[in-house]
This record gives structure tokens, sequence and C-alpha cells, in this order.
């Protein structure tokens, strides 16, 4: 298949997460929303059902999410519960909530509460000291609850084997995007921001083996063409999400590519695999869990040490970007806790940087992209 | 003149002086002095014979100090976003070592007067003098104050030794939560928020000091499970070892059974303080416990913490004898305070109360710090129970509990800028009031430390409107009732 349909097709996934949902249905599959962030998505796939993460949606606007939430809360939250509100999500068979941010805390609650007895809320309270026998036991009591809800969900138990199968079939995804990642900074003239986004947002609405046999076609693909020759600039991206076409297209418009990224709902999402020579599968993903770094949402017992700033400084240098482009995910505590120590990091390495403040309910992008564009004649 | 207060808040002043002296005094004999979070296990930096602040205790005094907005702004200029929690934002910005202070001369280092600041100078008669160039009220010039403006301690460090130096040293404002010890730890947990974790992480990283860290996860269910108490047991046992390493010294079991027996006498004695609410009329403001609740964080694994709450129980004792209360004014109303309080605010948060008649006579910090224990599982689901880390169901029955003991007729709600776990649920417990307690409930937007996030007239409104809600209550009651 050539790269253009490979392309239109994650396009298609990627924009009609709706048409996802309603073809999983109509073929007889249970499908669970996954919010963000860290969920163990491998015991879904494990039970057999389809798990379809929810990051919110550039599409809509909040209206009746008013009724549970004051302004303050990131657009994310806010508009995964009005699509939970409005509809949209009536198909799905199951929700887990992770608890990691401090909007996510008071929004499990109301996630539950809003949705009654229409979709079972499964919670998941991740531990942040994760990496002694303790935390690792709690991280393993926790998920071990999420299984149990998803047993009850399908219908059926969860084995074991089933749990390996999945962690196997979900580091092939993981090792398959980033792959792709690296692809698409060499061929950044035919993996456009856009394109990029697409791809990697279609990895959340499915399957992921079905994903990753696509994905791998398009590597393929991607890899018999000549690394390009770039003449304009390329930055490295960070923060939760920028998944917005609109916004994506302004990098186009002023021939900026993607080396990689810092993206939560991107890189981060598949930066760490689950080990496979870890014979409990609950276990090998409460491993996983253990070694997220770098992270902001998650401890870091070497804090008196700036690790997370220096990681994403380097993956700049290494990516061979000039620059980095934080968007910054309004009322996002944790991007902003550490934005200080990132610039420092970023200035001390002599990477230029610019924070663009976004949010879902955005549609006039007039200064991103007088930003933007005085960023890419600073870097050109 | 000064109010005169009872015995019993002498002393609890007193015992927050005390541990802040403290403080000062082993940091200058080079001992350990360590920062913690509200709701940290004070039991085992007790154990130790540690000195400890609480930045959120310091972020509320220097916010109603009135220079939240300074210490903000400071820490907005390090690079920290103004959305960040403002006891967050002031305690960094004191962390990174910037302090309000009396601008002065340079030249003749004498304070340089804010013409503006200060109370309207009053004749023998009482009435207020009009300067008779502007029209305007003539200030008194015994309660004007210098200019505040931004000092940096590394800045002054810096400077080599002279008089100037002195007096920049000198010029930080004078109170104690502005002259707290920089830290030579930080003891975190994080049941209170999740900001926490990464405030924390920041001051370790500005300080290069550790992190003890004390991991809550957020609870959805009423019960706090065995798994999440083995889980907080191990991080109890895991801080121990660090605070071995920290200090030198092996951990005192006789202290720590101390400490805890203090906390648990502390816990009882604030409860009992708080239940003198569910009197009618109170004997005193939601608004004092307020006040006292720099006790309770700072001090009670100490025995004078106990003691004091004690005498003033004996206080309230009294009061209930003679008829008396601390509130000037009559109850007409009492209602529930949700949240924390807008600290450089708390005039003009009272003023509309006063003027209604209506006195807070529940807050929910009498549960939210009231917690008894027997052992160390005991103590961990304790600890697992602060404001922000329990579910709805929870959250509602602590509240719906103090408004039936304490008899409220409506409940006005924070929706606080700073703090996102406290009012993310706050519009569902709302619904949930009035229809489990047939109360009405007004919300008002607001901020704990950033007066800019506070609208005066918006407030004013919505406390009119929920008087009016209460009237009617009260108007259909008596109705009912022929």
């Amino acid at each position: 298949m050539s790269i253009e349909v490979l392309m239109k097709e994650f396009q298609d996934v990627a924009y009609n997460p709706g048409k996802q949902l309603a073809d999983f249905k109509a073929q007889g599959k249970k499908v669970i929303g996954v919010l963000p962030y860290y969920a163990p998505e491998e015991l879904v796939y494990a039970a057999g059902m389809v798990p379809m993460g929810i990051w919110g949606t550039n599409k809509k606007t909040i209206v009746r999410a008013k009724e549970y939430c004051a302004t303050f809360y990131c657009t994310i939250a806010q508009l995964a519960l009005e699509m939970l509100l409005d509809g949209t999500m009536d198909g799905l068979d199951g929700l887990i909530t992770p608890t990691i941010c401090d909007t996510l805390r008071p929004m499990s609650q109301n996630f539950r509460v809003a949705i009654g007895e229409k979709i079972p809320c499964i919670f998941l309270a991740h531990p942040q000291n994760r990496f002694a026998d303790w935390g690792i036991q709690f991280c393993m009591d926790q998920y071990n609850d999420v299984k149990a809800g998803l047993e009850k969900i399908a219908g059926h138990e969860i084995s074991n084997e089933a749990i390996l199968d999945a962690i196997k079939v979900y580091n092939k995804s993981r090792a398959a995007r980033r792959e792709f990642v690296k692809l698409a900074s060499d061929h950044c003239d035919v993996v456009t921001p856009t394109l990029r986004s697409a791809v990697l947002k279609a990895s959340f609405f499915m399957l992921k083996d079905a994903y990753t046999e696509k994905l791998t076609a398009l590597n393929e693909e991607l890899k018999k063409l000549p690394v390009c020759d770039w003449k304009g600039v390329k930055v490295v991206t960070s923060g939760i999400i920028c998944d917005n076409p609109a916004l994506l297209q302004i990098f186009e418009e002023n021939n900026i590519a993607i080396a990689a990224d810092d993206v939560a709902h991107e890189s981060r999402a598949f930066r760490t695999d689950a080990p496979e020579d870890e014979a409990d599968g609950i276990k090998a993903l409460a491993l996983q869990f253990k070694a997220q770094d770098y992270e902001v949402l998650l401890y870091d017992p070497q804090s008196n040490q700036n690790r997370r700033g220096e990681f994403v400084a380097n993956l700049v240098k290494e990516s061979g970007a000039q620059g980095l482009v934080l968007f910054m995910q309004q009322f996002c505590d944790p991007e902003e806790m550490e934005y200080p120590y990132l610039k420092k990091a970023l200035d001390a390495a002599g990477v230029p940087h610019i924070k663009l403040g976004i949010d879902q309910q955005m549609r006039d992008f007039g200064q991103a992209r007088t930003a933007i564009q005085a960023f890419a004649d600073v870097l050109g | 003149m000064a109010k005169e207060v009872s015995p019993g808040v002498k002393a609890l002043r007193k015992v927050v002086d005390d541990v802040h002296a403290d403080a000062r005094k082993a940091k200058a004999e080079g001992k350990l002095v360590g920062w913690s979070s509200s709701k940290f296990p004070c039991e085992l930096a007790e154990a130790f014979d540690l000195n400890v602040m609480y930045p959120e205790n310091q972020a509320a005094g220097i916010a109603a100090n009135r220079d939240g907005e300074i210490m903000c702004q400071a820490a907005e200029d390090l690079g920290f976003d103004n959305d960040i929690c403002g006891y967050a934002r002031i305690s960094l910005a004191y962390a990174a070592g910037k302090r309000a202070a009396r601008k002065f001369d340079p030249e003749t280092l004498e304070y340089i007067i804010d013409p503006n600041s200060g109370k309207p100078l009053k004749d023998e008669n009482g009435q207020v003098v009009i300067d008779e160039a502007t029209g305007k009220p003539k200030k008194d010039p015994k309660t004007q104050s210098p200019y505040t403006v931004l000092v940096d301690i590394h800045e002054i460090e810096a400077m080599p030794d002279s008089p100037l130096k002195d007096k920049y040293w000198e010029s930080i404002k004078p109170y104690r939560q502005m002259r707290i010890p920089q830290p030579d730890f930080v003891l975190c947990c994080n049941n209170i928020c999740n900001c926490m974790t990464k405030w924390y992480e920041n001051i370790a990283r500005m300080c290069n000091i550790p992190l003890i860290m004390i991991d809550i996860p957020y609870n959805n269910t009423v019960e706090v499970h065995d798994s999440n108490v083995a889980y907080v047991r191990a991080q109890f046992d895991n801080a121990i070892h660090q605070l071995e390493e920290l200090t030198g010294k092996k951990f005192d079991e006789e202290k720590f059974n101390r400490a805890c027996a203090n906390a648990n006498r502390t816990a009882s004695a604030w409860l009992r303080v708080c239940d003198y609410l569910q009197y009618k009329p109170a004997p005193y403001s939601g608004f004092d416990l307020f006040n006292h609740m720099a006790d309770i964080v700072t001090a009670r694994g100490k025995v004078e913490a106990a003691e004091a709450f004690e005498l003033l129980e004996k206080d309230l004792e009294q009061a209930i004898k003679e008829g008396t209360t601390t509130t000037p004014f009559p109850e007409k109303y009492r209602v529930m305070f949700e949240g924390i309080p807008c600290w450089p605010k708390l005039p003009n948060l009272f003023k509309p109360l006063k003027q209604n008649g209506v006195n807070v006579t529940a807050v929910v910090y009498a549960p939210a710090f009231g917690f008894v224990y027997d052992d160390l599982d005991g103590m961990a689901r304790a600890y697992y129970k602060a404001p922000n880390s329990v579910c709805i169901e929870q959250g509602v029955d602590w509240r719906e509990g103090i408004c039936r003991d304490n008899k409220v007729d409506g409940v006005l709600v924070h929706y606080n800028r700073s703090c996102k776990p406290w009012s993310g649920y706050m519009a569902e417990m709302q619904r949930r009031f009035t229809a489990d307690l047939g109360v009405p409930c007004a919300g008002f937007d607001g901020d704990q430390a950033d007066p800019r996030n506070f609208n005066e007239a918006q407030y004013d409104t919505r406390v009119q409107g929920l008087v009016e809600a209460m009237e009617q209550n009260a108007k259909n009651k008596a109705a009912k009732e022929g």
C-alpha cells in the first residue's frame, strides 16, 4: 500500500473516533474508554475488549460539563466529561479513570457521578513511590482491581497468558511508534506535522495489533525513501497534547518539521516497554510503570537534580532539532510546575524555545501563528 | 486597641510563636530545619526532635499579611505560571530566597513611608481629620508603613559587610512567616494534593536538599483498604530509614509514641473545640478556627498544643455558661464556610457576613484535622483521609455531618482558584447539600493567597443571595410550624 493511502487511513481513524466506536460495537466488541494517564491498556486488550483513549476533543465546546466543573480545569478532562454527558460515548462498555493529577482526582468522582449506572467506572490510583517492592505491590494491587473491573464487564476471567500476550503486542506497537517517530523526522518532507500527529493519534482508536500492522507497513514504505534534505527547521515538541490540525498546519506553513517529541499524548505514552521476561503479567505492567521516567506527572526521587529538564534538552540535541516548542496546556499544574526548570536546562544547553498556551476549545490561532512564524525566523 | 483574647487563644498563639522561635534558634545553632506539608505525619519528625516549618501555613500567614501578591508575582517572574496554587507560588518564591521587605533610602537608611498606607487620623472627638489641601482624610502617621519591595537573600548575602547590608537584612518584614529559616530537608505528603509533589521537588532542587516523600494516592471508597494501608505503612518505615540517615540518629520509639499520644490528644481537644460551634448562638466564629489552624498544623505532635486547645475548651465552657460570644454581632444565620478562606481578604469576607448576622459555625477543617488513631495501621488510615484525598461520598458525609451537628442554615462555597482538587467536585456537593439538608448554597470565586483572584462585588452579591434564600427558608419553616 502506498504511503498516501496508509496516511489517509490513519487520518480517517484519528479524526473519526466515533465511527471507530460504532464499527467496533457493530462487530460485537466491547469497548472501554481509557482516560489519561498510564492506564494499563494491555489488560483491556487481554480481556478481548477494545481500549479507546479519551484525550478530549478539538471539535466540541464545554456546555454540559459546566454543571460539574469550574472554569479553571484542563479542557482535556472537561471535554471528556462533555462527551460522556452529550451521548458521544454512550457506546462505551466501561471507563478507566486514572487520578495522577489534581484535575483527574476530583474528575474521577465527576465522571462516576455524571454517568451513573450507564457506564461502569473503573478507578485507578497509581503510586508515586513506585520503585521499592511495596510500591510495585501497590501498583499490582491497583492493576488487579482494574483487572477485576474489566473481567466483570467482559464476563470472563483475564488469564495471565492473555496479559503476557497483550504485553508482547503492546511492546511491538510501542517499538513501531518509536521507529515511526524517527522515520518521521528523517522523512519530514513526507510526514508533515499534521500527518505525524494523525498517525500517532490513531493508535488510541485502534486495536493495537491491527494498528501495528498498518504502522509497520508505513514504516517499511518510509524506509524505502531517501532521507530528506530538509531546508526548513526542526523542533522538538513538548507538552500534554498537540493534535490540533489547525495548529500543526502553522508549522507546515513555516517549514517547521518535528524531529522528536516530549508529549504525553505521543512519545511519553510509548517510551517505556513492559518487561517480557517477567512471568507475572500484572507485575510486568507494574514494573513498566516503575520504569516511567522524566515525566512531569510522576515523582522523581532524585528531585534535587534537574533530570527531566536535562533529558528534554538532550532530546533536542540528539534529534537534530534546533529548538523546542512547548504547548502549555492551560490549567495543567504539572506542566506549569516543571516549566522553570525545563527552561533552565534548555537555556543552559543553548536550546531556544517558545511556550504556546493552548487549550482544546481554541479555534483562533492568530497569536500562535505569529509566535511560530517568529520562532521559525529565529531558528532559520 | 487590640482585641482582648482568652487565655486559651493566648496559649495557642504562644505555641506557634515558640515553634517558629525554636526553628530560628535551631538554624542559628547549625541544626537541621525542615519544611513539611501540612498533613505529613509530624509524629515521625517529632521522634527525631527535628524542627519543622510548614509552608502552607507560612503562605497563609504571608497572604494574610498582605504580601501574597508580591510573593506570587516573584514566583511568576521565576517562570511559575499564575495558574499554580498561590501557596505554592509564595513558598517557591520564598525557597528561591525572595522576601517582602520595607523600602528604605540606601543613602540615609531611612524607611520610605507609603503615603497611602495607614488608617485615617482621628481628632480628640473621634472624628476623621480632613486634609484641607486635598479634601481627603489625613493618615495617622503612627499607623503608616513603608512601601513593600522585594529583596533576595542571596543577593544580600553576596554584599560586602556594611551598614547597608545590615539594613537590607533588617528591612525584611519582621512577622514570623517572612522570617522562617531556609530548609535543610523537605517532608512531602501529597494527601492534600498532587501539586505538593512537584512543589516540594522544586524546593529540593532549588535548595539542593533531600526530599522525603509519603505518597497517598487518591481514594475512591469511604474505607481505606488494607492494600492502601500496607503501602502507606511501608512508606512510614522508609521515611524513618531516610530520617535516620539524615540525622545520624536511631529512631526513638518512645519519642514517637509520645508524639502520637500528643497528636491524638491535640486532635481530640481540637474536635471538642470545634464542637462548641454546635451551640446556638455559637460562642465564637468559625473564622477563629481558621486562625487556630496554625496550631493544629505546626504543633499537633506537641503537648503544648494539646494543653492550649484544652485551655481554649475551658474558655468556651465558661463562655457558654455566661452566654457570651466572641462573634461581634448577633447571630441570625449560621452557615458552613466551604474551603480555605481568602486570607488576603479576610476583612472583606467578614464584612457582609457581619452586616447580615451570618455566623460561620462549620468549617471542613474540623473533621479534616480531628483524626484520632490507635495504632500504626490506624495512623496510616488517618493520614489517608485528607480533604482532597477522599471520595465524594466521604467528602459529603463529613460536611453534612458538621452541617447537621452545627445546625447550619446555608452553605457558602469558595471556588478556590488555587485549589483544583478541592474545588473540583464542589458543584456536585452543592447539589447534594441542598437535596439532603434542604439548605441553600452559594458559590463565589476567590483564592486562598492571591488577592487578584477575588472579586468583592461578586462575593457580596452571592452572600446577599444566600441570605435571601435563608430568610425565605426560615419564613417557610415558620409558616409550616404555624
